[in-house]
């Protein structure tokens, strides 16, 4: 007896298509340097413009960084892959067909966190169109030009197996695959620019189903936030769908992140047939024992690795330790803060570069970027440690240290931000015990509350440059509570 | 004047070395005789004269026909298409570049079959080429310009490009010398696509020693073409006149059924020139050859249904309308291509499309590979296959145009061999009807030197007389 359907509990099924934009030096099939907001039409040959009588050769940079992208993903690397040509026409596509790679890719079989990779291949970038008048699109616009600089760009294609069951785990996983990316130097992995493109395959089954729903096509978002949105308000339109008695149909949809709604890109009545076939114009990709050597030696610890590493080795707490992989540059700084100085306490450490010193980044993407030195962090927290400085007063110099840089040391000096020393405080303490005597009255008589007026006083005074545990073992002492 | 004319491009190219003949009078000449063409084998004749040649320049200045299919930097270059009319590519063909290095400047562009889709040089969007031998005949295709250019003397040689027959064909039709090299033998980069797996260039020529000068210094790997390859010995100068040893196999499939009796005739008797000259004659079987047509067709086709995608108005050639882009596209594409162009697009486009494309491309693979097993079979037992080049000898302007089936039945004995990759030289080997029949002879790939040795040593013993020159 099959339950009513408004009673079935759903669960997501999502896979991605992800396109990497390579930062090679030239493009996949021409000798053209790639375009970072050149004038258009100003990186362009006769291949990549398609003229008469052109070949393609294939970068051998670009296969070499389609190896690395293989090999970090633990893939099988095929030995003979082959390029077929795709055909279609389009203003964006020269020859008329793209040169991608079809039933046997560059590389299979592969996982990345608790994902597996179905296929990894390379091909080439489209030209990019631009659409004068209202609608922004093809259709009804007054007139279109084309910018061939993009046409040629490397890509690397990855593709995953329907393993994701939600859309926030689906978007953290990008974020791995995009710090994974990112790490290895291959690519520079801007959703906004396009240099990261994510696609995604969504259905939804009854819970406890093996069988597929019927998959939608979520194209191009380009930010992680709005790709988890889209996710989201798709999954939810499907849902609607389902438990109306009606059927999901298959279809490629946009999300518009600004109004939330979802339209169909394509109908499956427009689907091309893309006649693919070998390209003749290329021989065969046979990756040697080299150049998989080459590409092996080439990865650097890649961020699932390094979270690993800092969790067991180093003692990290599993968030902590994920967010400073996942963003290798708070990783290396923090890395090399460490290094900086024996006696700081790696937890404490990793707490300030992820939130203090994470929270001055502003704009800038690298903590390198900023004049505080990692060994100057590291003395700083350091300080803490050591009961020099507060919590506050540290932050305190750390602004200056973003700002300025310098000596944590050197500057807690200067503005008299160390903590007050014991003569001191013993002074302040007594005065705020003579203005206090209401309070300790009422700590005498057993209200052990009314010691934080006592406290409160003395950290006025000090400015906060006292440890407030110091001062109350201090006022106990000498009220004998 | 007339001795110049009488030189071969090779004894042209020694003499102006010697520094006894002007590579500026030789230029002059020639350049003189393919204005005044009367066959309308040129779509373009050069103005200027070439710079003199260095010295030491193996082609000595010896002015060169070039098929319209090759890019020639700033030179009409159109594929004989109206889809290209007015085209002047930015960049030069490699082997042109590499034969102008050598020292063979560029005369002109010659008339050939539209995108090389052809065997008559009808299929011209600039209107067909005559045959020198007689005017209502056609020249062959699709080379059918460079052919009938140096077979009029209007060039000292030429180059075109094969893929299924169209340098081979027209030799034969035209009564001069004409080889399609090993694929990859020499670089395709900068002729203009027909079918890309198939395609190779090679050289036309009054003899088979022009021809091996030419061919020496068009091989080669190029970066720019990732299918081309080292060639793995130089191409040498044939001086041999003997065929002592050498095994020549005769396959029936290609010397029987379709080919017209005059044109067996001038074969047997090549047959028995062969064993004169101290070689060996045996039947050879190569059974799946009959179906290379059929999957020519196919394959050819499908390559070139993507090689002319290319040609949408968008970025260069003519461009119908600049109204909506599905009418630009339409509009362009069927006021540019001809009927023939057409066909094959449409063709090839059917043979990729989901759901056919194993019935028809995978299973033309698989005849291909079946025909390239063929020939490596037979090379075991012979040096070289000997077959008449086209079945039939010239035939009669319109004769064959409304009969698509017929026309490409021209290729029957020259498509297996770029199916299979393998080498092979059209060479005289006398008349039929006072027409020109061509003798093939084709060898395993990269044995263009065996090849040539053999041809040279047939061509003494035939001393067939060429058409004289007309005064022009």
């Amino acid at each position: 007896m099959s339950e009513p359907p408004a009673e079935r509990h759903y669960e997501p099924v999502i896979g991605l298509e992800i396109h990497v934009q390579l930062k090679t030096r030239t493009k996949m099939f021409c000798g053209c340097a790639l375009s970072f907001g050149e004038e258009p039409n100003t990186r362009t040959c006769p291949i990549c413009l398609g003229h008469p009588g052109t070949l393609p050769t294939t970068n051998a940079e670009a296969v070499h960084f389609g190896l690395m992208i293989a090999l970090a993903l633990g893939c099988d690397v095929a030995p003979r892959s082959i390029f077929h040509r795709k055909n279609y026409f389009y203003p964006d596509l020269p020859k008329g067909y793209q040169i991608s790679q079809y039933d046997i890719p560059l590389a299979r079989n592969g996982q990345l966190g608790d994902v597996r990779i179905h296929r990894v291949h390379l091909e080439e970038d489209a030209a990019k169109l631009v659409h004068a008048g209202s609608s922004g699109r093809i259709h009804g616009a007054e007139a279109s030009v084309v910018d061939f600089n993009r046409g040629g760009t490397p890509l690397v294609e990855i593709v995953t197996e329907p393993d994701l069951r939600s859309a926030s785990d689906a978007a953290d996983w990008a974020r791995l695959l995009r710090a994974t990316l990112r790490t290895m130097g291959v690519s520079d992995v801007n959703m906004e620019e396009g240099s990261l493109r994510c696609d995604a395959n969504v259905s939804i089954r009854p819970v406890g189903e093996s069988t597929f729903g019927t998959k939608t096509e979520l194209k191009n978002m380009n930010s992680f936030r709005f790709l988890e949105r889209g996710m989201e308000a798709e999954l939810a339109r499907q849902e609607g769908l389902v438990r109306d008695g009606r059927e999901v149909e298959q279809e490629t949809l946009h999300f518009d992140p600004q109004t939330g709604a979802l339209t169909a890109l394509r109908s499956k009545e427009y689907a091309h047939d893309y006649r693919y076939f070998p390209e003749p114009d290329l021989v065969p990709l046979a990756p040697t024992e080299a150049m998989l050597t080459r590409a092996r030696e080439a990865l650097p610890e890649l961020p699932a690795a390094r979270a690993e590493r800092l969790e067991s080795e180093v003692g990290l707490p599993a968030d902590t330790a994920r967010l400073l992989a996942f963003r290798g540059e708070l990783g290396d700084f923090y890395e090399a803060a460490l290094a900086a100085d024996g006696a700081v306490d790696a937890r404490a450490l990793a707490s300030w570069v992820t939130n203090e010193l994470q929270a001055r980044l502003g704009d800038v993407e690298d903590p390198a970027d900023l004049r505080v030195e990692p060994a100057a962090l590291a003395r700083l927290v350091a300080m803490i440690g050591e009961r020099r400085i507060s919590q506050s007063a540290a932050k305190e110099v750390l602004d200056v240290l973003a700002a300025e840089g310098g000596d944590p040391e050197a500057i807690a000096a200067e503005r008299s931000l160390e903590m007050a020393g014991g003569d001191e405080i013993a002074e302040i303490v007594e005065r705020a015990l003579a203005q206090n005597a209401d309070a300790v009255e009422q700590v005498r008589s057993g209200n052990q509350k009314a010691i934080g007026a006592i406290v409160g006083a003395v950290m006025r005074e000090t400015k906060g440059r006292a440890d407030g545990g110091e001062v109350q073992r201090l006022i106990r002492e000498k009220i004998g509570a | 004047m007339t001795e110049l004319l009488e030189l071969s491009a090779a004894r042209a190219a020694e003499l102006v070395r010697a520094g006894e003949v002007s590579a500026g009078e030789l230029f002059a000449l020639y350049r003189d005789r393919a204005r005044a063409d009367e066959l309308n084998a040129f779509l373009w004749v050069a103005d200027e004269t070439p710079d003199p040649p260095a010295a030491d320049a193996p082609l000595g200045g010896v002015p060169l026909a070039v098929k319209d299919l090759f890019c020639v930097e700033g030179v009409p270059s159109m594929a004989a298409s109206r889809i290209l009319e007015g085209y002047r590519p930015p960049y030069t063909a490699t082997a042109v570049e590499r034969l102008v290095s050598a020292g063979a400047p560029v005369l002109g562009k010659t008339n050939m079959d539209e995108f090389a889709m052809g065997s008559s040089n009808e299929n011209s969007g600039f209107g067909p080429v005559r045959n020198p031998w007689d005017r209502d005949r056609v020249p062959g295709g699709s080379s059918g310009g460079s052919a009938a250019a140096v077979a009029a003397g209007l060039a000292p040689w030429a180059i075109g490009t094969d893929t299924g027959g169209s340098i081979r064909q027209p030799a034969s039709l035209c009564g001069i010398v004409g080889m399609k090299p090993t694929y990859g033998a020499v670089s395709r980069y900068g002729m203009i696509a027909f079918a890309s797996s198939l395609d190779q260039c090679g050289p036309l020529t009054r003899d088979v020693t022009d021809a091996a000068l030419l061919l020496k210094h068009m091989v080669g790997r190029d970066r720019c073409d990732s299918t081309s390859l080292e060639f793995p010995e130089p191409i040498e100068l044939p001086t041999e006149e003997r065929l002592d040893g050498v095994r020549f196999g005769v396959p029936p499939e290609l010397t029987g059924e379709g080919v017209e009796a005059g044109v067996r005739e001038v074969f047997d008797r090549t047959v028995a020139l062969v064993e004169e000259l101290g070689g060996t004659v045996e039947e050879i079987a190569l059974p799946h050859s009959p179906h290379g047509i059929a999957a020519y067709y196919v394959l050819a086709p499908a390559e070139a249904s993507a090689n002319l995608a290319r040609y949408d108005g968008v970025r260069y050639g003519p461009r119908a309308r600049n109204g909506d882009l599905l009418s630009l596209y339409e509009e362009t594409r069927a006021n540019g291509f001809g009927a023939e162009v057409k066909r094959r697009i449409m063709l090839g486009t059917y043979a990729l499309s989901s759901g056919y494309y194993e019935a028809y491309y995978g299973r033309a693979q698989r005849v291909r590979t079946k025909i390239a097993d063929d020939f490596r079979n037979a090379f075991q037992r012979v040096d070289l296959v000997l077959t008449p080049t086209s079945p039939t000898v010239a035939f009669k302007l319109g004769e064959r145009v409304h009969d698509p089936l017929a026309m490409y039945l021209s290729d029957y004995c020259t498509v297996p061999m770029p199916l299979a990759g393998i080498p092979a030289i059209s060479i005289p080997g006398g008349l039929s009807e006072g027409l020109p029949v061509g003798i093939q002879v084709a060898g395993p790939a990269f044995s263009e030197n065996r090849i040539l040795t053999a041809a040279f040593a047939l061509e003494q013993a035939i001393g067939f007389e060429r058409r004289p020159f007309d005064d022009v």
